[in-house]
């Protein structure tokens, strides 16, 4: 009723009540600071990003950079290029990439389809949580304790490339189960009704329906493993030579050779440092967009 | 069906481990699963349902795949452990309190983890610290203040700080950074250097191998982990809640101190153990920056030093020796079990909070 | 083809929940059956059941017999996946598969089933396409996404796709309810030719509906608050509508509640 009273009182000079200036004041400043945030996050970045294509990139320029490996040249000399790093982290990636995306895959099913609300999946999914947070150089370790020294297998890019598996389940674990958690049940059930078995549902339909999700989510998680150092330094030996074989002697990699060439203090370990530097990054650079690509060319059409 | 055949190779051992490994994965798989069918769901239904074998082998997989993935990380525990145990018994030092590390198996071992352990706390802590309100402050801009049509572009330029390699981060932080802080890190010594903190340390301020530089790239690496969450737990802030405080007059800064924070704190905090985690087991940016030292560790930012996972990867081409390298494994186990600890922690604080789902 | 159900005292549950209880009927063959009823009476519960989609749901149980032709479908002997093969069922909202072409769609069921043959399957689509009146509309375009067509056109397109693999007994869940009045209408028509072949129980929510397509009536309701919902009356559609024999049913279809 006072409030009748009050919008009674004849002719109230402002319309809106002012906001008093320390509320005002407070407000802006928290704006500032928030939009200040924001641009520090930024600084590194671009900072980070001029300095390598700064000091790197004249070298990826040179066609030999991609054709040839570092094979015969002295510390001293400049040319050769980083080819054998290149396949090497390609193989490494690839390699774990096939390991781990069918067992990644089969778990997250496994999560959605029929595990739901039972003690193993939530047993399965506090482990995805865990291994998303084991860093890479305990993973590293995990490996060598257990295929080099325990089953005497020599370092060699396998080891990385099983490593690395560790690394890359929770990631592909995590984007397919939520994939997979937003195809509709709808499709399901009248895959069902058509008297399509449950697995065949899943493998046929469901899958499908996410699939270039998956593929987006599988293509950025090859990306970030193949910048991993860790397990490359603990794992297989460097080698300026072009290497095929993940199974037998030392195979080169991008951060392998970043890490070996840092230690050669004079231009032309330099140039190879941040060349390679550059080469990782556009290499990281074109796996992020083939997975956007891939994904925008299988996405879900209706037209 | 080639699929499924490499999936069952890595699985089987799985399998195998994991029954031995704990009760949890034996015998969740029958009791509370409903069946394909569904009807299993009471043990008093009597006719049982036929299942086909497609649907028996392809269920079988992804359960082998889930008991794979759990016995892994048993696996990681027992193994590093196994291997570590012959080492531990003949190290002459104390391994937990021990400050000096000598892991060359001539002339005995005595390594102890606790300054390695020392410098790996202090310098993610000092990370988490810078990167904690910088973060908190990119979530809210993302998802409170930046225009709607840019907000997604921003928030993907933030997440390209996460693409780059932490090699990347440590060559441009030993190169570029580390010279670049030397003025201010060189006025925080003059200055305030009677706080042990700025004390002078092991390392030279003008080179700036230190754990002040390693920190603040630390930080910079933090910065997604710790955003990409909280913008996910500010994004679901109930309209309702802001709409009220909104109807009651409160300028922006008040909506969000009222209730997006309060609603997204423990997200937040969560995020932020889920990057202190990330900055422990940092390795190869923390090798690249820091100088390597015999002192002991003054706990002050401008020493050198290594944290265990940059001392693990620095000797690691030279583990020839199973003993030397089980003094280092003992390590990583130090460090698998701290960032473990970190990690279950941060997803407790979330796990009570449905509202988030 | 077309084959006749019969329901023994079927009781279903969700968990411990009792949904419905005690329902027997009977549905002849080549014939449709309406069940009608207020929301979460178990009308849809029922239809569920009746080729075993229930039990999909985590926890859902069936006690009670249905009889397909005096074969028992919850016998322990008997294959849920092959029921479904034989009862097909059409859902609320058209759900056609989204990475599949309209063509393909239509023959996800049987090419799921093994059938490779091309012109077999190209022949399944035509014939299945045309029983579901949508032959001329979509003829031009069948490799294009199913996710294109119109809503009313996509329920079509999941009828076909529930014919094509030739079931005795087709179940619609409220097939129009997602729809616009004149794709309503299509389907209406539809349902009518397609009972020269099939048997056909069809939920509905509009009581109109159930007295325009359907031969015979059944009406559901709610024992109680709580309670298990149960089968009222089962007569033919004429005289449920004219002259029902309970007054539940006969408040229910004068508009007093429901």
């Amino acid at each position: 009723m006072s409030t009748a009273t009050d919008l009674n009182r004849p002719a109230a000079p402002p319309a809106f009540q002012e906001i008093n200036s320390s509320r005002r004041f407070k407000n802006r400043l928290a704006t500032i600071l928030v939009g200040l945030t924001f641009v520090l996050a930024l600084a590194p970045l671009v900072w980070l990003l001029i300095t390598v294509i700064a000091k790197g990139f004249q070298y990826v320029l040179n066609a030999d950079w991609w054709q040839k490996s570092l094979a015969g040249l002295t510390s001293r000399q400049f040319g050769g290029g980083v080819y054998h790093a290149i396949i090497g982290t390609l193989l490494q990636g690839l390699i774990c990439a096939v390991i781990a995306v069918p067992i990644a895959i089969l778990v997250a099913v496994y999560l959605v389809e029929y595990g739901k609300q039972s003690r193993l999946a939530k047993a399965v999914t506090f482990t995805v949580d865990i291994l998303s947070g084991v860093p890479s150089i305990v993973a590293a370790l995990f490996i060598y304790a257990l295929c080099i020294t325990t089953l005497g297998m020599p370092r060699s890019a396998f080891a990385v490339s099983l490593a690395l598996v560790l690394l890359m389940i929770p990631v592909v674990v995590r984007t397919t189960e939520e994939l997979l958690k937003i195809v509709p049940d709808e499709l399901r059930e009248a895959a069902y009704a058509l008297g399509v078995p449950k697995w065949k549902t899943i493998v046929k339909i469901v899958i499908p329906t996410a699939m270039s999700g998956i593929i987006t989510g599988i293509s950025l998680a090859i990306a970030r493993v193949m910048g991993e150092t860790a397990p490359v330094l603990v794992l297989v030996g460097y080698t300026t030579f072009i290497n095929y074989d993940p199974f037998g002697g030392s195979m080169a990699s991008l951060p392998l050779l970043m890490t070996s060439e840092r230690l050669t203090t004079n231009e032309v370990g330099e140039a190879r440092v941040w060349g390679a530097a550059v080469t990782l990054i556009l290499i990281i650079t074109v796996f992020n967009l083939l997975g956007s690509l891939i994904s925008r060319l299988t996405s879900l059409k209706t037209k | 069906m080639s699929d499924s055949d490499t999936v069952g190779r890595p699985g089987a051992p799985g399998l195998a481990r994991g029954a031995r490994g704990g009760a949890a994965p034996d015998t969740a798989p029958e009791a509370p699963i409903s069946t394909p069918q569904g009807s299993g769901g009471t043990p008093a239904q009597p006719p049982k349902v036929i299942t086909r074998p497609g649907d028996k082998i392809f269920k079988a997989l992804t359960v082998g795949s889930g008991v794979f993935v759990v016995a892994m990380i048993a696996l990681i525990g027992v193994f590093l452990l196994i291997q570590a145990i012959p080492s531990l018994a003949d190290n002459q030092a104390n391994f937990l309190f021990g400050r000096d590390w000598d892991a060359d198996p001539e002339g005995g071992l005595a390594f102890g983890v606790l300054d390695l352990l020392l410098v790996t706390v202090f310098s993610s802590v000092f990370a988490l610290i810078i990167a904690m309100p910088v973060s908190l402050g990119i979530a809210l801009f993302l998802t409170q203040y930046a225009p709607r049509r840019l907000a997604r572009p921003f928030a993907y330029l933030v997440d390209l700080l996460a693409a780059v390699p932490s090699i990347i981060y440590g060559l441009w932080g030993a190169y570029v950074l580390a010279p670049a802080l030397a003025p201010v890190s060189t006025w925080l010594n003059e200055n305030l250097g009677f706080i042990p903190l700025f004390a002078t340390g092991t390392s030279n301020l003008a080179i700036g191998q230190t754990i002040f530089t390693a920190g603040i790239v630390l930080a910079v690496m933090l910065l997604p982990i710790i955003t990409a969450i909280s913008r996910e737990v500010f994004d679901r802030t109930p309209p309702m809640q802001v709409e009220g405080a909104l109807a009651l007059g409160a300028t922006k800064w008040e909506v969000v101190r009222t209730t997006v924070l309060p609603f997204g704190r423990a997200g937040y905090i969560s995020a932020s153990m889920l990057g202190l985690g990330r900055a422990l087991g940092e390795t190869i940016a923390v090798l690249i920056i820091l100088s390597s030292t015999t002192s002991h560790f003054g706990f002050s930012l401008f020493d050198g030093g290594d944290t265990i996972a940059s001392k693990i990867a620095r000797a690691a081409q030279e583990f020839n020796d199973p003993r030397g390298a089980g003094a280092y494994i003992a390590a990583g186990l130090v460090l698998f079990v701290l960032t473990f600890v970190v990690n279950a922690f941060a997803r407790s604080i979330i796990a009570g909070h449905k509202e988030y789902e | 083809m077309a084959k006749r159900i019969d329901v023994k005292d079927l009781n279903l549950f969700y968990g411990k929940f009792h949904a419905v209880d005690g329902v027997s009927l009977a549905v002849p063959p080549r014939n449709v059956t309406a069940f009608i009823g207020p929301s979460g009476c178990g009308k849809s519960t029922v239809l569920r059941s009746l080729n075993r989609m229930h039990e999909v749901i985590p926890g859902a149980r069936a006690e009670g017999k249905v009889l397909l032709d005096g074969e028992d479908i919850y016998a322990s002997t008997v294959d849920p996946v092959s029921v479904r093969r034989t009862i097909g069922m059409v859902f609320q909202r058209p759900n056609p598969f989204p990475t599949m072409s309209i063509r393909d769609n239509v023959v996800a069921g049987l090419k799921l089933a093994g059938e490779r043959n091309g012109k077999k399957l190209d022949e399944v689509a035509e014939q299945a396409l045309r029983g579901a009146n949508l032959w001329a509309e979509v003829k031009d375009r069948l490799n294009r996404p199913g996710g294109g067509l119109s809503g009313g056109q996509q329920q079509r397109l999941c009828i076909a796709r529930a014919i094509a693999v030739q079931p005795d007994v087709l179940l619609m869940d409220e097939p129009c309810s997602a729809l616009d009045p004149i794709s309503t209408l299509a389907i209406e028509d539809l349902i009518q030719e397609l009972k020269k072949d099939f048997t056909i129980v069809i939920v509905t929510h509009n009581m109109q509906q159930a007295a325009r397509v359907s031969d015979q009536t059944a009406f559901f309701n709610l024992a109680g608050v709580g309670q298990p919902g149960r089968l009222v009356e089962l007569d033919d559609t004429e005289r449920i509508f004219s002259n029902p024999t309970q007054k539940a049913t006969e408040d229910y279809i004068s508009g007093r509640f429901g």
